[in-house]
Order: structure tokens, then sequence, then C-alpha cells
């Protein structure tokens, strides 16, 4: 009986990691499978090969473009997002004013909102003044996602930090605006850091914006692009391809989460459950 | 001071929440492109149809994308809940290995959607290796019920480990002394989970829940990349609003993005009003200060 009280835990442990992780792993591993051999059941690829990899970067899928397109519209939508989420979070968090659960009530409401409801009006207007293929296009549309999810992290977190700090600092001749700037933005930082890497995260992995605003393979961000594979030497589903490129577009994401995973759970659930 | 930190979000928001939600109301009501007039004239662009949007949008393709929708958030919400909640209950159990749990429960959020329904594509084909381990032959992404099933299984893989965590978060507010005198009072393990742990979380729970099930209302990017658009086994709102959007069909794709929109409303309205979901965290932490 105490074993079984022993190894149970364990072995809960075990089946967590294993039932998250193991569809992760098949893909890694089959990517490093050569094309003639991507059907192997074997758990580790024999021989080993980077010829998906070589795939990827062929000049057809203009990978390494999109890969950059990403980058922009995931990097912009970000900092402006961040930027005024931090200026909405501490006054939601810290000042007093009439109508502010309205305020929070309805950054909640719009977090929620369907993201088709968007693009469907978004889309004929940026139709009627030309803004498809372009970053823009993409970038604002992201917003209403991205700045809900910013506002309340901030705000959550900007509570948590002590008041006393910041009326010690008027006490001693600081404005407002120097007690924001000198003494709750240091303090804050940890909280700001990990709202960005939750909404870059969340921002990166944004499809189906992309999918509507852009025609053009050379403007199509790394997770539309990767969904339209032709694949090379012309297979219908290039599986080996695709799984080598969902590997470069995931590996930074898991990376950075491995790094900072108990500031992004923190954010993550301060959010939900505070 | 608070208007002039506020003004730029709620500015934004009103541009790329408020406005387009207006929009799509008032396209809802008209359509576009070339039709006759009652004297038999050609009129070009768009023209005032009313509700007619709304009536001819609810045929057998809507009410079947209705359905699938439907189906696909209660189904994956209630196994998310179940497996996220174990999830939860292992983690708080343990003190070795918390670190690489915790890691490796963030994977498949971090993963993104589309990158994860290519990755369940691979895994279901018909010579793949979900075939293989279950000793199986079935067609996952072209059969009616085994393409449901394998959205379901892909989304609960993602989506369960983060219930997980919400959950998790809710455990660890539960101080140990009540459990402690649970205990003593001679509850055993299992009515100490029903009468005491989930009573407890449920907050936490009901939050996460709500949370769940509005994005799960709004899935598009998992059935669209692991079977394909305009598949009618699952084919959700989302999907059908898109692909009327794509061949230019507005006033129709409008009528379904409202009928969704208004889906999530009610949905939320009934978890915020009936079922006392507190978004907000007002009412716990005046609970805690009075």
């Amino acid at each position: 009986m105490t074993a079984v009280r022993r190894l149970a835990p364990l072995l809960g442990i075990g089946v967590i990691i294993l039932y998250c992780l193991a569809p992760f792993y098949w893909m890694v591993v089959s990517s490093f499978r050569r094309t003639s051999d991507i059907f192997d059941m074997s758990v580790l690829p024999s021989p080993w090969s980077l010829e998906n990899y070589q795939a990827v970067f062929s000049g057809q899928n203009q990978f390494t473009r999109a890969l950059l397109n990403s980058l922009v519209v995931a990097g912009v939508t970000t900092a402006c997002t961040v930027l005024l989420g931090t200026l909405a979070g501490y006054a939601l968090a810290r000042l007093d004013f009439r109508f502010k659960n309205l305020v929070l009530a309805l950054v909640i409401a719009t977090s929620m909102f369907p993201g088709i409801s968007l693009v469907v009006p978004l889309l004929k207007l940026f139709s009627e003044i030309g803004w498809i293929d372009s970053y823009q296009a993409m970038i604002v549309p992201s917003m209403s996602f991205a700045l809900p999810l910013a506002v309340w992290n901030l705000t959550t977190f900007f509570r948590q930090l002590p008041v006393e700090l910041e009326e010690a600092a008027t006490v001693d001749g600081c404005t407002r605006g120097q007690a924001f700037r000198k003494v709750i933005l240091p303090i804050a930082l940890p909280g700001v850091f990990t709202t960005t890497i939750i909404v870059f995260v969340v921002a990166w992995n944004e499809f189906v914006i992309a999918l509507s605003m852009v025609s053009k393979p050379e403007m199509q961000t790394a997770t539309v692009r990767i969904s339209q594979f032709a694949g090379f030497a012309g297979y219908d589903s290039p599986f080996g391809t695709q799984m080598a490129a969902g590997v470069i577009v995931t590996v930074p994401l898991v990376i950075a989460v491995l790094l900072f995973q108990r500031w992004i759970i923190s954010g993550l659930t301060s959010g939900g459950v505070k | 001071m608070a208007a002039l930190l506020l003004s730029p979000t709620l500015l934004v928001l009103g541009l790329v929440v408020g406005y387009p939600l207006l929009a799509a109301f008032r396209e809802s009501l008209y359509r576009g492109g070339d039709a006759l007039d009652a004297d038999g004239f050609m009129v070009s662009g768009d023209r005032f149809v009313g509700l007619d949007n709304y009536t001819e949008a609810l045929g057998s393709r809507f009410w079947t994308a209705f359905g699938n929708t439907s189906f696909f958030t209660f189904t994956t919400v209630a196994i998310e809940v179940v497996v996220g909640t174990a999830m939860a209950l292992v983690m708080h159990k343990v003190i070795r290995g918390r670190g690489l749990v915790r890691a490796s429960i963030l994977v498949p959020w971090a993963i993104p959607t589309a990158v994860s329904g290519l990755l369940w594509r691979w895994i279901f084909q018909s010579d793949g290796v979900a075939n293989e381990v279950l000793a199986t032959d079935l067609l996952w992404t072209s059969d009616r019920w085994a393409a449901k099933i394998a959205v379901i299984i892909a989304d609960t893989w993602k989506t369960a480990p983060f219930v997980g965590l919400l959950v998790l978060a809710g455990l660890q507010l539960i101080p140990n002394e009540v459990n402690e005198a649970a205990r003593l009072d001679g509850a055993g393990a299992w009515q100490r989970l029903w009468r005491v742990t989930l009573p407890l979380v449920k907050p936490a729970l009901l939050v996460a829940v709500l949370f769940r099930l509005l994005d799960a209302l709004r899935m598009f990017d998992l059935p669209f990349v692991l079977v394909g658009p305009q598949k009618g086994s699952v084919e959700t709102l989302s999907m059908l609003a898109w692909s009327e959007a794509n061949q230019v069909r507005y006033g129709p794709a409008a009528a379904y993005s409202v009928i969704l929109f208004l889906y999530v409303v009610v949905i939320a309205f009934v978890f915020v009003k009936m079922l006392g979901a507190d978004l907000l965290g007002d009412k716990r932490k005046k609970g805690a200060s009075a």
C-alpha cells in the first residue's frame, strides 16, 4: 500500500509528461527522417537526415521571408499593445475613477470576441482602401485580441505591487508621473516582460487574420505559409517538410517557455484565477 | 489622468473591435454584386436586403456548422475539464519533478494551433502512427466521425494542460488546514475530493471553463488545417463565415459571424449572470477582506 502511495504520483507525472510531449516528439523525429523513410515507425530516425530542413528553405517555399513577416507582425503588435497596456493597466489598478469596472468588463468582453466577426468587415474595408497584402492589415486586427490580453495581465500585475512604495515616493516629493517612472516601472519590469512573452507567443501563433488579409505568398506569416506548402518535388503532402517547418516555428517558443516557465505560468494564471 | 492613460487603449479597441462589430451588423443587412431590380434593370453595388441574409443563411450548411461548433465546444470543454482537473490534482500532490512537469505542460500551449493541426494530420495519416499504435485502419481525415474525433483529440491535447494550470493555481489557494480538518473529521480521500477540494476550486474552474467555451466556439485553425476547408464533417461557424467572405459574399458572411457573436454573448451571459462566474475577481477579493 505504501509503495503504491509513493509510486502513484510518479506514475501520474509520467503520464502527464508523456501526454504533453509525445506528439511534439513525433514531429521532431519525423522532421529528421529522409523522405524515403518518412513512414517509418522507429522511435529514432535511421539514418538521421537534414533533407527536410533543406527543403523548407528551398526557394519556392519562401520560408525565410515568412519567418521575417511573422517577426514583424508579432513584434509590432506586441510592442504597441504592451506600451498601451502598461498605461491602461496602471490606471485600472491604481487610480480611482468612475466607470472603472465598466472599462474592465469591456476589456474582458473584447477578449472573448470571436475573431471571424472582425475579419469579415475588416476584410471588406481593407480591400476598399488597398490594405490587403500589407503588414498593417495583419497588425491592426491582431491588436483586438492582443490588447485586452496585455491590459488584463498588466492590471492584475500592478495590483500586486505594494501601494506603500508609491505613497512613500509622493511623500518624498515625487509627482505621480515621477513615481510611476522611477519607482513603479522598475519593480513592474518582470510583469511587463512576462506579458511581452505571452502576447508575443499568442500573436506569433495567430492564423485566421493572417490567412484572410494576405494572398501574396511573400507576405504570408509562417503559420499560414506552412499550412500551404506545396511540397518540394511535387509530393502532394510534404509531411517531412511540414514537420521540419513546424519544428523551426515552434522551437524558439519552446525555448522561451522553458527559460521563463515560472513567470509565464504566473502570468497566465493570474488573469483567470486571481 | 485616468482618462489620459486609458484613452489610447479604448480608442484602439473601439477601432479594431467596436467599429467592425457595427460594420458586421450593417453588412449583414446588405448584399453586394449585380442583380435585377423589380423592373428588370441591372443594379450593381450594395443593396439593402433586410433580414434576407439571415433567412437564407439558415440552410442545411448553417445547421451542420452550428451543430459541429456546439458539438466540438461542449465535448472538448467537458473532456478538458476532467483531464485538466486530474492533471492539476496530480501536480498538486507531487513535490519532486514539479519543474519538469510545468515546463512540459507549457509545450502544447506554445505550439501554434496551425502547426498542431499539421502535426495531428501527420499522426492521423492512413498509414500514420495513430493507426499503428491503435492497430486500427481508419481514414481519420475523410471519415465523418473519425474526422470529428481527430479534431477533438487534437484540441484536447493542446488545451487540457492549460486548464490544468488554471485549476492548479486555484488548488494552491486552498489552505492545507481545510483538508487536514476534514481528514480529522474522518472524511476519506474520495470524500475530501468531492466535498472539500472541488467545491473550493469551483470559482477558478468556472472562469477557466468560460474562457475555454468562448475559445472553442470560435474554433477555426485546427479543423481548417487538420481536415481542410469546406468539409461538412468538421466545418464550424467561423469556417463557414470565412469561406463566404473568401468568395466575396460579405453579406452572408457577416450574417454568420453575427450569429456566432450572439451565441458567444448568450454563453457568456449564462455563465456570468446565472452561474456567477467571477471574471473581475471582485467577489472573492471582497469576501477575503470582509
